[in-house]
């Protein structure tokens, strides 16, 4: 179950994205997984259909989390930095954060609270040290714009622009056990030069004991 | 769906101020049919003024179930598939054992001496209509405002006999603000001499107390915008008064045709005491025992149930990692929103019941 499964066209034709093929790859299955940014329910959906995980989501759009519960899923409508601390340590088995890292305004305590009520935080992200993004900075000498961050620094939703390298020195800094790493450039997997290559991080970890 | 009102008598129940009611009526509907492992079934709890009649056509008055909308084939509670059982409140007028009703032990009419009663004991009976029913194990409680009371009550009260709950546009209790406009109505009723200390049986009905207090009542559940869009400052020509004084007035004298002033006092006090938490221990503590799933609905212009208050027992449940759902519907409507926004309700409560009902049949 590891690039089979990534490259079933089932898997990438209902998700549509590669970091939720990895998502869906690192869960095990009758979990309880807690995503936080759940959009939709999309993701959650599936993992209870297919995994059958105890699916919770948090999101702040009340139609996406119309949505989410029509689907079936156990959405609570509020905000993922506000409502961590109201969860008991080691609620969930994983903790998923997806591509929302970069939005919150403050990114180590909402990593910590993941580890905190999550046994596994599961956490993708946006690389700002990928090759197009350098190189958009480079010649245009403004804030960097690529199809991966495709916003005017006026109205980016990101407001923490980080890179591979800088994920892993947090870890070590913080002394996070990274299970799994994986990288992906256009759905594609990235073995070499992440910082450089991909576009998007996918990580595993947890605390060290 | 043309439905008829059932009653069932129990020989007693006792009653949370330590009286003993004996015998007891209940007033129930049911729609659809109980499957045969009897998992089917869903408890809608009404709100204060509401009654048995939750669905369907009433073949004597042809008038619709007041949550019509919601209950039947293919709507949110969907008939094809569950079994909804919707009772009238103790202590209500529309034939459940109320204030109006003989008391036995003097062969007179209750009045002001029928027993002080709670939510507690409104769940207490549903329990026993419940269990007469055959039923162990309710696959939901569903019902907003005073009927989300109901709902957290059976939460905390029974917790393995019920799977799933829905409080909508409820609290775990009540504010001052709240109290304050029960205790205007219930002042507007006692003021009225015909009310002659709730010995007007039979006699000239405390009509005019019982209609303003029905007034309050609707505009605290509207809200500004809906009351601005209805109604403005347009006025009704011929009564030389403005629309919105013609519209209370008619839902005020319309209420008096159908409601108990002796009911709308026992039944407002009975909210107004209900506190979830028993006054003592933390929300969390009481639901302790609680393994129900929750979905929990408010709407963003509730002032008479704000979004705080439901939002209270949703982190509550949260803190004990209890399975929750929450959304604030967006509407104008105010507290008549869980009466009027339909269409969303209708999808959340069927992707959560059809959630719920897996989750059932697979135990």
């Amino acid at each position: 179950m590891t690039a089979a499964q990534r490259t079933d066209p089932f898997v990438r034709n209902l998700l549509g994205r590669g970091d939720y093929a990895i998502f869906s790859e690192i869960v095990a299955p009758q979990t309880c997984v807690l995503d936080l940014g759940c959009g939709d329910g999309e993701l959650l959906s599936w993992l209870a259909e297919n995994k059958d995980v105890d699916a919770r989501g948090v999101e702040m759009d009340a139609a996406k989390v119309q949505k989410a519960i029509a689907k079936g899923v156990s959405c609570y409508q509020g905000n993922l930095e506000e409502c961590l601390a109201d969860y008991p340590d080691g609620a969930f088995d994983y903790v998923i954060l997806s591509q929302t890292l970069q939005e919150v305004r403050r990114p180590l305590q909402v990593m910590n609270e993941m580890l905190r009520v999550g046994r596994r935080a599961i956490v993708a992200f946006p690389n700002f040290g990928h090759w197009r993004v350098r190189l958009a900075h480079l010649l245009t000498g403004r804030a960097p714009k690529t199809t991966r961050f495709p916003h005017e620094w006026y109205d980016s939703p990101n407001i923490h622009f980080f890179t591979v390298d800088d994920f892993e020195i947090l870890a070590a800094k913080e002394n996070w056990n990274i299970e799994k790493r994986v990288f992906l450039d256009d759905n594609r997997e990235v073995k070499m030069l992440p910082n450089l290559l991909a576009e998007t991080a996918v990580y595993l970890v947890r605390l060290k004991s | 769906m043309v439905v008829s009102t059932q009653t069932r008598r129990f020989d007693s129940l006792e009653l949370d101020c330590g009286v003993t009611l004996a015998p007891v009526d209940v007033a129930y509907q049911t729609y659809g049919t109980l499957n045969a492992e009897r998992s089917n079934a869903i408890l809608i709890t009404h709100a204060f003024s509401g009654d048995a009649h939750a669905a369907g056509i009433d073949p004597q008055t042809q008038q619709k179930g007041w949550w019509d909308s919601m209950i039947g084939p293919d709507k949110g509670f969907d008939t094809d598939q569950h079994f909804v059982i919707c009772s009238n409140v103790l202590g209500g007028c529309r034939g459940t054992t109320g204030p109006g009703s003989i008391d036995p032990a003097t062969g007179e009419v209750f009045g002001m001496t029928f027993p002080v009663i709670t939510i507690g004991d409104m769940v207490r009976l549903q329990a026993k209509l419940i269990a007469a029913l055959g039923i162990e194990r309710l696959l939901c409680v569903a019902g907003g405002s005073m009927g989300g009371m109901q709902v957290l009550e059976w939460a905390a009260r029974y917790p393995d006999r019920v799977a799933s709950a829905i409080p909508i546009a409820t609290t775990p209790r009540h504010s001052a603000q709240q109290i304050a406009f029960n205790e205007v109505g219930r002042q507007a009723i006692m003021a009225d001499p015909d009310w002659n200390n709730g010995n007007y049986y039979g006699g000239k009905l405390p009509g005019r107390g019982l209609s303003v207090a029905r007034m309050v009542g609707h505009i605290t559940y509207m809200s500004d915008e809906s009351m601005r869009q209805k109604f403005g400052r347009r006025q009704r020509e011929d009564q030389g008064i403005f629309e919105v004084e013609s519209y209370l007035r008619y839902r005020g004298s319309q209420f008096v045709d159908r409601f108990d002033a002796n009911s709308y006092l026992y039944i407002t006090k009975a909210m107004d005491l209900f506190d979830l938490a028993g006054g003592q221990q933390s929300l969390t503590a009481v639901l302790e025992r609680s393994k129900t799933k929750f979905l929990v609905i408010s709407f963003t212009s509730d002032w008479l149930y704000p979004s705080y208050q439901s939002q209270e027992v949703v982190n509550a449940l949260r803190r004990r990692n209890q399975d929750v759902a929450y959304i604030e519907l967006t509407s104008k409507y105010g507290h008549d929103a869980f009466l009027v926004e339909v269409e969303e309700q209708t999808e959340i409560v069927k992707g959560f019941l059809h959630r719920v009902t897996k989750g059932v049949n697979r135990r």
